[in-house]
């Protein structure tokens, strides 16, 4: 038998309309650190309109929000706080690695620059450049939208996949430094 | 301009004191033991109120150097705009000097800066901790045989992964 379906009436899986709201509400946390951090106010301000994309909505109470853009090199003192406010978002959550110094430590091949902040926190998408223009930000977040479409599921299982598991496979599989037991002198 | 008569009064008071002009700034040369003397005289007789800043320069592998730590006090007289510059040399080990913060509350930082990235202990200061690296840091990475890249404090940290965040 069949039954017509009126025209307002859309037939899809649950994830996947579950990923499309996802998608579009997008809340940032801006752990904005340094340079980078302008042209993320930038990218939020009215002549690039975030609003478009759904995620203009600023949080910063990482409880609010579900993606967190690092804009800015970070340094050591601050990575315990990076991996903190990390932990205190609520899941899903997904990263954004904004410019050259969060992705890889930029120029700052310095003692206090952690080098990458992929080494010690999941980071889904990267923006290079040095700083990125507000655009490539905006392009990192709809690539971010796809694929959060294209894999997300309700109950988030693809965050369980292995290859999700640790920082990527070119940093594991390099020699790792290692500081000796510090203590106050 | 330095008024002249300050720097013979200085050197009346203290024979050890060495002094000079780098482009056009008065500058004196004071062994550790008195340097807290001369402060104290600059600020007492001479009306240098306002201390700019204290800090510290590395001499080691440098050219011709005799000492490890250059210790570099600015100093300023508001009222007649003249400035100094009071430099004193320590070595190791155990490089220290006196405290400043008894006659200018600004040192309380700037010393605890130089702490921080040298190592130059200052006998007296009231609480004398580091105050830009985290408190568990080990070394003074301004010194000149602290590598750039660090010992590898950067990646000294639990990793985040998907599973447990
Ligand atoms: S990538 Fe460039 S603009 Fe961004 S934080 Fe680093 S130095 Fe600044």
């Amino acid at each position: 038998m069949a039954v017509d379906l009126p025209d307002n009436v859309v037939v899809t899986k649950l994830d996947e309309l579950v990923s499309w709201c996802r998608k579009n509400s997008l809340w940032p946390m801006p752990f904005a650190t340094a340079c980078c951090g302008i042209e993320l106010m930038a990218t939020g301000a009215s002549r690039h309109d975030l609003a478009r994309f759904g995620a203009e909505v600023f949080r910063f109470s990482p409880r609010q929000c579900d993606l967190m853009i690092v804009a800015g090199r970070v340094v050591m003192k601050m990575l315990p706080v990076l991996q903190r406010i990390w932990q205190q978002m609520p899941e899903p959550k997904w990263c954004i690695s904004m410019g050259a110094c969060a992705s890889t430590g930029g120029v700052f091949d310095t003692y206090s620059v952690v080098q990458g902040i992929d080494r010690f926190v999941p980071v889904d998408m990267y923006v290079p450049g040095c700083p990125p223009r507000p655009e490539q930000l905006i392009r990192a977040i709809m690539d971010l939208q796809e694929k959060i479409q294209r894999e997300g599921t309700m109950f988030g299982r693809e965050f369980e996949a292995p290859h999700r598991q640790g920082p990527p496979r070119a940093l594991r599989t390099a020699p790792r430094e290692h500081a000796p037991k510090t203590t106050h002198p | 301009m330095m008024n002249p008569q300050t720097i013979d009064a200085l050197k009346a008071d203290f024979p050890e004191l060495t002094a000079g002009e780098f482009r056009e700034q008065a500058r004196v040369v004071v062994p550790a033991a008195v340097v807290h003397d001369v402060l104290r005289a600059l600020k007492e007789k001479h009306g240098f109120d306002l201390l700019v800043d204290v800090t510290c320069v590395d001499y080691l592998h440098y050219r011709d150097a005799a000492d490890r730590f250059g210790l570099v006090y600015l100093l300023a007289n508001t009222a007649t705009n003249e400035r100094i510059t009071v430099r004193t040399f320590v070595n190791d080990p155990n490089p220290s000097v006196p405290t400043v913060v008894d006659l200018w509350q600004a040192a309380n930082w700037l010393e605890r800066e130089v702490w921080d990235m040298f190592g130059i202990r200052f006998r007296g200061h009231p609480d004398l901790r580091r105050i830009l690296l985290p408190e568990e840091f080990a070394a003074f990475p301004l010194r000149k045989d602290y590598p750039l890249q660090g010992r590898g404090e950067r990646h000294n940290f639990p990793v985040l992964t998907r599973a447990d965040s």
